[in-house]
């Protein structure tokens, strides 16, 4: 299964054997082996939720595995929390940076560690020594310079500086690519080699494949919590190659038989773009498609490159440029509400921050984004009767396994909770259905049940625009597969036809 | 509904206990034996009179404790009841006692000038925050305060009663606003009180008030979109609700009810009609109490006021008997404080089962985005 | 740390304020206005709301808001009242910062180990105050010659009093210096005698208590911006995970601030109880409130606060001094000039919606100031809590609270 590491290599400097770790309902690591060699560049790749998270926040102590060892410098270690981990000199750079935006540079750095006696801070000594450090590795930030002012670039140095000013001889850090511009990342990585070059050691997770390629010196690949691969010399492997690692060499089999489209364009999407307010970048660069009736089209792409953005920019969420169409009215510039209204149904990816109220009782919830439509109000007033009825059709077509339709929404598990999210929106005889995530967090039997309904809907002519990080759902269910990648579509795939290696490749821009 | 009840009375009575464990130290403190002091104040509350006093008393209180829940239903701190009810006393009291109509139309016209005038400071609070991001607990403190100055400026220059010199307040409102005595209706009912006290005529509009609270908090579209900015401020926005304009109406409909605290005392207390130095002026921080301590329950919020009125008339023959009398305001206080953090515990502890459920979601997606939260009370 | 701009702005708004006082002096043809004894008695009045302020300032630095603050001023009181009349004045300060920790320990132990919320603790905390207070004090002064209820019976001495030799004419070794600043003052120069005036009324028979609050003002600087302890204590307020993150104890730093808040709203009582030489039921009259608006107006900086505790003592104190009409009309007139400045200010920085705002209260200014024969006290008592409204208003950005004060921390949360 993993490919031999080459003998004659210098020390190990982490080493994870065996790996276990549990949460409620998921294994996140089912055995993991992590070998890292002192001086390399070592990356961890896999899909999201395989598992690379769960597996650093161990090593870096913020929890304890369930099952397996932990070897740092060949000795056996056991972290009860960060400061262990840090003591043992392992630092980790968060991919949300851990930065107080109101303080300087030198004091977020020496944060816990201060220079000085317990009466005195000593900004110089701390500057002295910030100074040094930026000059031997290239990381070089103004320490006067308040956090809030400065660019993702220069906050990630700080972080790094962070844990070198603490002594940290292994780094780990955690998708560091993913905000940086392209100069930015080789001025990185420059700095990482320095590191290696000293004798540090460097972990990065990532997925994005051609940076992995050009810069790791090994590759650990992880799929669905366990180690699928360990490349020893990644000139040697390919991006497709390491594409059908991550995404597993047997994609499912589409399960809806193949069907005549209608040619009625029931959402039309033209040229939609989002720019984000904080950092003025484009996260939504010019999307144009389209789904007809009948027809599930969709969208296959790694989480922040663009999808969350287009489904809200759809809904009338977020502010946006360009137009939507949904059948023949322009609905670019009306309130979500009036957009749900004409048609337009939501199954949004947050169930419990988005789709319910969960302190409110079930049929309460059932009127959540329709509570000017019928049957649910009179004028200004509740139909509580009426309410009432219509919830128990739903938790009766839509298999909600609950005591009734008073309790609250907390009650409800995860499956049940999103059966009537979608049973809500169904029974609103939507014309076009946007789903994001609809089965994440959900139970197989649920899982199944909310497939079988997006797949009758469709058949009976509902329009549905799916975005989902979980392929099976995607070939299993789509017509059309689109990809995005950095806020656009570059490709459109057919599902009965793609294999793992091209949508891997596709979705992480390893051909790109 | 017994079940829901007897869940819902737990808290509080855990709160109740300490409250007067607390108060026991105190009065043991004082050399004096909490037994005995707890049945002296039994013996107070123990008299019709004393309960038409009580419930004279609750009904403003329990106004306050509306004004403020409807604010706290969307997060929103309006602190600033009590400078909205004392400027709506003032205003609706002199424009109430510049005017002459039919009674039914006189203190319908008073009750309409009150409730525009807290609507419109509260307003300004409201607009603060919607246009410019201002806390609205910085801005009503403030206003308070402000409200406050503008209020003993305007009763001491421009709306004062030149007939009397020694103090400053309103003209006495005609008889066609005041709302007369409940005492012929306790009669009917078979309780008679002597003279010795007279239930207040605004009763029945704090029941009304009350209903309408439940009503259109519960059934109406509107009350369903508050309550629900107010649970879950994203699934609001997602369900297409405008938190903006949402904000703005809470806050001005928690001032027009706000405005109304007053006008028990305004328009039903033979001791004031008008407003004045000796007018009550300090039941909208009441209110605070009642609405955290209500849960903003339109029935717990009633319940409060009872209990808050009742302590505060059970302690007041103490100092006679040499009892401290301040034992009253400890034993409030200490209520308060104690039902707030095990409100807190208690809820606490149903979140726990619920992040069972969260922890599930939580490790399929890398990228966790902070969540700002705000404890709601 | 901080960008030359700003700096440059306040030596503008300095130069703006001293030439605005001189004018309404002038045309107000009242002395009182800028003269030593008013600015002592600014002082006087300003320590306790300056006090309640730099409290509010560690509490929220620390990342809770402490609305509990006049409720911690009056448990200041109170003790202080008490061992002030038995112990003697310097043992009033004590007991003060004692009243006032019990305070704080109350509301951190709700906030910061229940999660309670912050304003529903502190409003608890003022609700219950009063009560115990007023227990207190019958339980130890009723019956005592002097006692009641509502006040204790007064102090057996009082702090000493402080001059500033050679500037004020303070004693050195005996021997009295010349007041160089009271020379200046008496022959009334055009500004130069406002200012001497001023330094005067704030270098000249200073009780003792005030010299420590000054010096704690001064201190805490250091101690926030110097100290281990302090940026252990701010990154708590600012980023709690991040401090989490890096070892240093959320909660116990929560807790430090808590009762360094406490400890100095309880001073702020104490100082009041010196003031006056006894405990009085409501002396602390709203101070503790007024704090948060210095804490707000002074953009949560020891330096930012005496500023602004110092502008609402100046306005406060200047009604007890002789003709405190005459005064009020020369202070409107002096802000109404005020506002008309920062108008034109607005006007070349292009700030439109600032422009408007200062144009209006300008407007207002005067008319108030043309309409008013007899003005009341209660215009100046609502000045600083206008103020603070139009501060909060208009400053938006510029504002910087702690980034996470008042928010509710958990280990594990991103914040």
């Amino acid at each position: 299964m993993s490919d031999v590491l080459a003998p004659g290599s210098p020390v190990v400097a982490i080493e994870l054997r065996d790996i276990v770790k549990r949460f409620p309902g998921v294994v996140a690591n089912d055995g993991v082996d992590l070998t890292v060699r002192q001086g390399t560049i070592h990356a961890i790749v896999g899909e999201n939720g395989a598992g690379k998270s769960t597996l650093m926040k161990t090593l870096y102590g913020a929890h304890r595995p369930d099952e397996g060892t932990i070897r740092v410098d060949g000795a056996e270690q056991h972290f009860r929390s960060p400061k262990d981990a840090i003591a043992v000199g392992i630092g980790m750079v968060f991919q949300h940076f851990m930065l107080a935006d109101n303080l300087t540079v030198w004091e977020n750095i020496v944060l816990g560690h201060e220079p000085g006696g317990r009466l005195r801070l000593s900004p110089t000594s701390a500057r002295a020594r910030i100074a040094e450090l930026g000059e031997r590795y290239g990381l070089n930030v103004d320490p006067d310079a308040l956090i809030g002012e400065l660019g993702v670039g220069d906050k990630q140095r700080v972080e790094i500086l962070k844990v070198l000013y603490r002594g940290a001889r292994t780094l780990i850090l955690d998708e560091p690519t993913a905000v940086l511009v392209p100069h930015e990342v080789a001025e990185l990585f420059a700095s990482l080699r320095e590191l290696t070059a000293g004798g540090a050691t460097v972990i990065f997770i990532s997925h994005k494949l051609d940076e992995v390629l050009h810069y790791a010196d090994a590759i650990t690949v992880i799929r669905a919590g366990r180690t699928v691969a360990e490349v020893a010399d990644p000139s040697q492997v390919s991006a497709s190659r390491l594409a059908e690692l991550m995404v597993g060499s047997e994609l499912p089999r589409p399960e809806t038989p193949l069907r005549l489209i209608d040619s009625e364009v029931r959402l039309d999407v033209r040229d939609l773009v989002v720019v984000s307010p904080d950092s003025g970048r484009r996260t939504l660069d010019g999307v144009s498609l389209r789904v007809h009736a009948g027809e599930i089209v969709g969208i296959a792409g790694v989480e922040g490159n663009g999808q969350t953005e287009l489904i809200e920019a759809i809904m009338g969420l977020r502010v946006a440029e360009g137009i939507v169409r949904l059948g023949d009215v322009d609905i670019s510039r009306l309130a979500t509400l009036d957009r749900r209204a004409r048609g337009l149904g939501y199954i949004p990816e947050d169930r419990q921050r988005d789709g319910l109220v969960l302190t409110m009782p079930l049929w309460e919830n059932a009127m959540l984004g329709h509570q000017g439509a019928e049957p649910f109000t009179a004028g200004r007033w509740i139909d509580r009767v009426a309410a009432h009825t219509r919830t128990a059709e739903i938790i009766d077509e839509f298999d909600v396994r609950t005591t009734g339709s008073d309790v609250p929404a907390y009650t409800l598990s995860g499956g049940n909770q999103q059966k009537l999210i979608v049973g809500r929106e169904m029974t609103a005889a939507p014309t076009v259905l946007v789903a994001a995530n609809p089965t994440r967090g959900v139970d197989v039997g649920a899982q199944a049940v909310i497939w079988d309904i997006l797949r009758t809907a469709s058949e009976r002519g509902l329009a549905t625009l799916l975005v989902s990080a979980d392929l099976e759902e995607l070939i299993g269910l789509s017509d059309r597969l689109l990809v995005m990648l950095r806020g656009r579509i570059v490709a459109e795939l057919d599902p009965r036809a793609v294999t793992p290696a091209e949508l891997g490749s596709t979705m992480t821009g390893a051909n790109a | 509904m017994i079940a829901r009840l007897r869940r819902a009375a737990i808290a509080p009575a855990a709160a109740a206990v300490i409250a007067l464990a607390v108060s026991s130290i105190a009065l043991l403190i004082s050399g004096n034996s909490p037994v005995n002091a707890f049945v002296e104040m039994w013996k107070t509350i123990d008299s019709s009179e004393s309960t038409v006093l009580i419930i004279n008393r609750a009904v403003p209180y329990y106004v306050a404790g509306v004004a403020v829940a409807i604010g706290f239903r969307m997060n929103l701190f309006n602190i600033g009841a009590n400078g909205q009810y004392i400027l709506a006393a003032l205003l609706a009291g002199a424009a109430g006692a510049a005017v002459s109509l039919p009674a039914p139309l006189h203190v319908a016209f008073v009750l309409v000038i009150a409730m525009a005038v807290g609507a419109a400071w509260a307003a300004i609070a409201g607009i603060l925050k919607v246009a410019r991001g201002v806390n609205e607990v910085i801005s009503t403190i403030m206003l308070n305060y402000i409200a406050t100055g503008l209020t003993a400026f305007l009763v001491g220059e421009y709306l004062r009663n030149e007939a009397v010199e020694l103090v400053a307040e309103t003209p006495k409102l005609p008889a066609s606003a005041q709302l007369p005595s409940l005492n012929p209706l306790l009669e009917l009912v078979g309780i008679d009180v002597g003279g010795k006290a007279q239930l207040f005529g605004f009763l029945p509009f704090a029941i009304a008030l009350g209903i309408a609270y439940h009503l259109v908090l519960n059934r109406s579209r509107f009350g369903y979109e508050l309550r629900v900015s107010g649970a879950n401020p994203e699934a609001a926005r997602t369900a297409g609700i405008n938190p903006r304009r949402m904000v703005l109406k809470a806050i001005i409909l928690s001032g027009a009810v706000a405005g109304l605290v007053g006008m028990s005392s305004l328009l039903a207390d033979p001791q004031f009609h008008k407003y004045g130095d000796q007018f009550p002026k300090t039941f909208g921080f009441t209110g605070i109490s009642l609405a955290l301590l209500g849960r903003n329950h339109p029935a717990g919020v009633a319940v409060a006021a009872v209990v808050w009125a009742t302590i505060e008339r059970a302690t007041q023959r103490l100092s006679p008997l040499g009892i401290p009398q301040e034992i009253g305001v400890i034993m409030q206080g200490s209520f308060l404080l104690a039902a707030v953090v095990v409100f807190e515990v208690v809820q606490r502890r149903s979140a726990a089962v619920t992040a069972r459920a969260v922890a599930l979601q939580a490790e399929s997606r890398t990228a966790a985005a902070p969540s700002d939260q705000e404890a709601t009370p | 740390m901080r960008a030359p701009r700003s700096v440059s702005t306040w030596w503008w708004a300095a130069l703006g304020s001293v030439a605005i006082m001189a004018l309404a002096r002038l045309l107000s043809d009242n002395d009182d206005l800028t003269s030593a004894g008013t600015f002592g008695v600014a002082l006087r009045t300003a320590a306790p709301i300056a006090l309640a302020g730099l409290a509010g300032l560690y509490a929220e630095r620390s990342g809770t808001v402490n609305i509990g603050l006049e409720g911690m001023m009056i448990m200041g009181t109170i003790f202080a009242g008490w061992w002030g009349w038995e112990f003697g004045p310097w043992m009033a300060l004590v007991g003060g910062v004692i009243g006032g920790i019990l305070g704080g320990l109350l509301h951190a132990f709700a906030t910061v180990t229940f999660g309670v919320n912050h304003i529903v603790s502190g409003f608890a905390i003022n609700l219950i105050a009063p009560g115990i207070a007023r227990f207190m004090a019958n339980q130890l002064f009723v019956g005592e010659p002097g006692g009641s209820v509502t006040n204790s019976p007064g102090n057996t001495s009082s702090l000493g009093r402080f001059t500033v030799p050679f500037l004020s004419g303070g004693d050195l070794f005996g021997w009295t210096t010349p007041d160089v600043l009271g020379w200046f003052e008496e022959r009334g120069w055009f500004a130069v005698a406002d200012l001497a005036g001023a330094a005067r009324g704030l270098t000249a028979n200073i009780s003792y208590d005030v010299l420590v609050v000054i010096a704690l003002f001064a201190g805490s600087v250091y101690v926030l911006w110097r100290t281990p302890f302090g940026l252990r204590l701010r990154a708590a307020g600012e980023r709690p995970s991040a401090a989490d993150s890096l070892g240093v104890s959320v909660v116990r730093m929560r807790y430090y601030g808590m009762i360094i808040s406490g400890g100095l709203a309880g001073m702020g009582g104490a100082v009041m109880v010196l003031f006056t030489n006894r405990y009085q039921e409501g002396q602390t009259g709203g101070r503790g409130f007024l704090g948060l608006a210095t804490l707000i107006v002074g953009n949560w900086r020891p330096a930012g606060v005496a500023a602004g505790a110092g502008l609402f003592g100046y306005f406060q104190g200047v009604t007890l001094r002789v003709e405190p009409e005459q005064l009020v009309r020369a202070l409107v007139l002096a802000a109404a000039m005020a506002l008309v400045a920062a108008a034109f200010v607005a006007m070349w920085r292009r700030r439109w919606s600032v422009l408007v705002w200062a144009a209006a209260l300008a407007a207002a200014g005067f008319i108030a100031y043309a309409m008013a024969d007899r003005p009341n006290n209660q215009f100046v008592y609502i000045t600083p809590y206008l103020v603070t409204l139009v501060v909060v208003s208009v400053g938006g950005q510029r504002l910087r609270p702690p980034a996470q004060a008042g928010l509710p921390w958990r280990k594990g949360s991103q914040i």
